[in-house]
């Protein structure tokens, strides 16, 4: 049997005496869309981190295509075909939105020239083409998100890992977004996402799992999820069994 | 901007430059008064400082206010070789230059740790450290400093005893030379990584950038031109001691026409170096003095002038007016049009 595409395996994440993930093991399948849900505080974002690299666990180990990219920096990861987004978007603010593109080009690209043209296809991907030279600060909340990704996908990753790329936008944005997705999922990239508004990232994921006080509560396909007495109990509250 | 636009701005910036340096290159025909020529000489060459202290504190944001010790590294490695070894400034402003970037790597590799005021604060502390160095060591001509001696005008031992216009030529290359690497590094992969450092490092490092080799790189290459920057000085006023070319105020001349002009702009140093330099000239000659009290009322003044008209300094003053006179062009065809 091959090795899965990602695997996080018996994973402990503490925070002086909060443990935030508490001996948490997944895999990842090649071309899935997986969400990562649970209530505030279950321990999504501090999971997402460490397969983006952001810091190591205390214990467990990461492994992508078979590698152990455990100890590995974020750049390192990067190269390796792991891009992330960030909940409270970071765009850099004093450059151009296609710089800003740009930046994120340059990991796969031999000039700088290479680099402009790769982000010019992103931007028209992710449908900023008409704001390419606008300074990245003068773009609306929804147009950074956008960014955000953009620059995630300008880095040709084989791993998008989106965290709430979704949350805060109006319903029509939204849609925009899952419609976005879902085309960045068919070009081939694999994608998990953090997301709070079960509306959204139910529709859209093949499979969920779900995080509960630091520890995998639940995983299968949304359907199969959303039936779970434990996640009810746990999550969706008592209104969700009549639905 | 479709890519032959951006590649059309690329060329107009360039011939700005080559405009804007030819009309320079003309100016000593009618210039020959020799203090102006010194005023020139000076601008010049902060202009071209101030450039190179750009590429870290502007592009890469890491702001140093210790730069002095570079430039005095440039002077006394220059001097030093020509005087004990007689070996031609030409190549001693290059060992400077070297020398400098090895420091900063040295220096860099505890400072990147810090962030924001604190690496300023390291770099004001270290380069007051490499002062007092200079003070003590005989070698190097401690506190009294080092005569370089007079020989007969040559560029190979860049010595002008009677005639400022070749030290013009020098600096006004030197500008060139500095404001030419800006403008290579504004489309290529180190600039666009060091200001994504400055902007956001942790975003920075999710899309692949090394944030601590980058820093680096900007100190290594920031130190290299501020020292051959030195040698040029140290050339031109042919006696330097620790405080004429170590002090802090260089630090602060060196930073401060970025500052006011734009920093991380390409044309920020040039601009601030060419309204700062003659003012603190002209303050110094009107009401006498070492410089010491009047010219930096005036720096205060200025810095506290634009951080609160223009926070993004004089450039962003010129971009405003291009594009108020574009957007009235069109108004005043069309009022034409209907009357």
């Amino acid at each position: 049997m091959s090795a899965p595409f990602l695997e996080v395996r018996n994973v402990t994440r503490r925070f002086g005496g909060l443990v935030a993930n508490s001996e948490v093991s997944l895999t990842v399948n090649k071309g899935e869309i997986l969400g990562l849900i649970g209530p505030n505080g279950a321990g999504k974002s501090t999971l997402f981190n460490m397969i983006a690299g952001l810091y190591p666990p205390n214990e467990g180990r990461i492994f992508f295509e078979g590698k152990d990219i455990t100890a590995m920096s974020a750049p390192e990861r990067c190269a390796l075909g792991i891009a992330r987004t960030f909940q409270v978007v970071r765009s850099f603010d004093s450059m151009a939105v296609i710089e800003n593109v740009i930046v994120g080009s340059l990991v796969r690209s031999a000039s700088a020239g290479e680099a402009r043209r790769a982000a010019r296809r992103v931007l028209e991907l992710t449908g900023l083409a008409r704001r390419a030279e606008a300074p990245a600060s003068e773009l609306t909340p929804p147009e950074k998100r956008r960014l955000e990704i953009a620059r995630a996908l300008a880095t040709q990753p084989k791993l998008l890992l989106l965290d709430e790329a979704l949350t805060g936008l109006t319903p029509s944005e939204a849609r925009d977004g899952v419609e976005l997705v879902r085309q960045i999922r068919q070009d081939g990239v694999t994608i998990v996402m953090v997301e709070h508004v079960m509306e959204v990232v139910m529709p859209l994921v093949d499979r969920a799992i779900v995080l509960n006080l630091g520890k995998v509560l639940a995983q299968g396909s949304p359907k199969e999820v959303v039936r779970d007495e434990a996640v009810i109990g746990a999550y969706l509250g008592e209104r969700h069994r009549a639905a | 901007m479709p890519p032959d636009a951006f590649a059309r701005k690329r060329r107009t910036e360039l011939g700005v430059a080559a405009v804007v340096a030819i009309l320079v290159a003309l100016l000593p025909i009618g210039l020959h008064d020799v203090y102006l020529q010194n005023v020139l000489i000076l601008t010049l060459m902060y202009a071209a400082l101030s450039q190179s202290w750009n590429i870290l504190g502007g592009y890469c944001g890491q702001i140093s206010l210790g730069h002095a010790i570079y430039f005095g590294i440039g002077a006394y490695a220059s001097t030093l070789l020509y005087t004990h070894l007689g070996v031609t400034p030409w190549i001693g402003m290059l060992a400077g230059g070297a020398l400098a970037a090895v420091i900063a790597l040295i220096l860099g590799y505890p400072f990147f740790r810090l962030r924001g005021h604190y690496f300023t604060i390291a770099t004001i502390v270290v380069a007051e450290t490499g002062l007092i160095a200079m003070i003590n060591w005989d070698y190097a001509g401690g506190a009294q400093g080092i005569q370089i001696p007079y020989g007969p005008d040559s560029w190979l031992h860049l010595q002008f005893a009677r005639d400022k216009l070749p030290y013009i030529y020098f600096a006004l290359g030197f500008a060139c030379l500095t404001w030419f690497v800006s403008w290579l590094i504004e489309d290529s992969k180190w600039g666009y990584w060091w200001r994504a450092v400055k902007d956001n490092a942790e975003a920075a490092e999710s899309l692949g950038v090394v944030v601590f080799r980058s820093k680096m790189a900007a100190a290594a290459l920031s130190a290299f031109f501020t020292a051959i920057g030195g040698s040029f000085y140290a050339a031109f006023v042919s006696y330097i001691d620790p405080d004429s070319v170590m002090g802090f105020q260089f630090s602060l001349l060196i930073a401060l026409p970025a500052v006011l002009g734009g920093i991380g702009t390409l044309w920020g140093p040039a601009l601030g170096a060419l309204v700062l330099i003659p003012l603190t000239e002209l303050t110094r000659s009107y009401f006498g003095g070492s410089g010491t009290g009047l010219d930096l009322i005036i720096y205060g003044l200025l810095i506290m002038v634009i951080s609160l008209a223009r926070p993004e300094g004089l450039t962003s003053l010129v971009a405003l007016l291009g594009r108020k006179l574009i957007t009235r062009e069109p108004a005043s065809a069309g009022s034409g049009a209907s009357s």
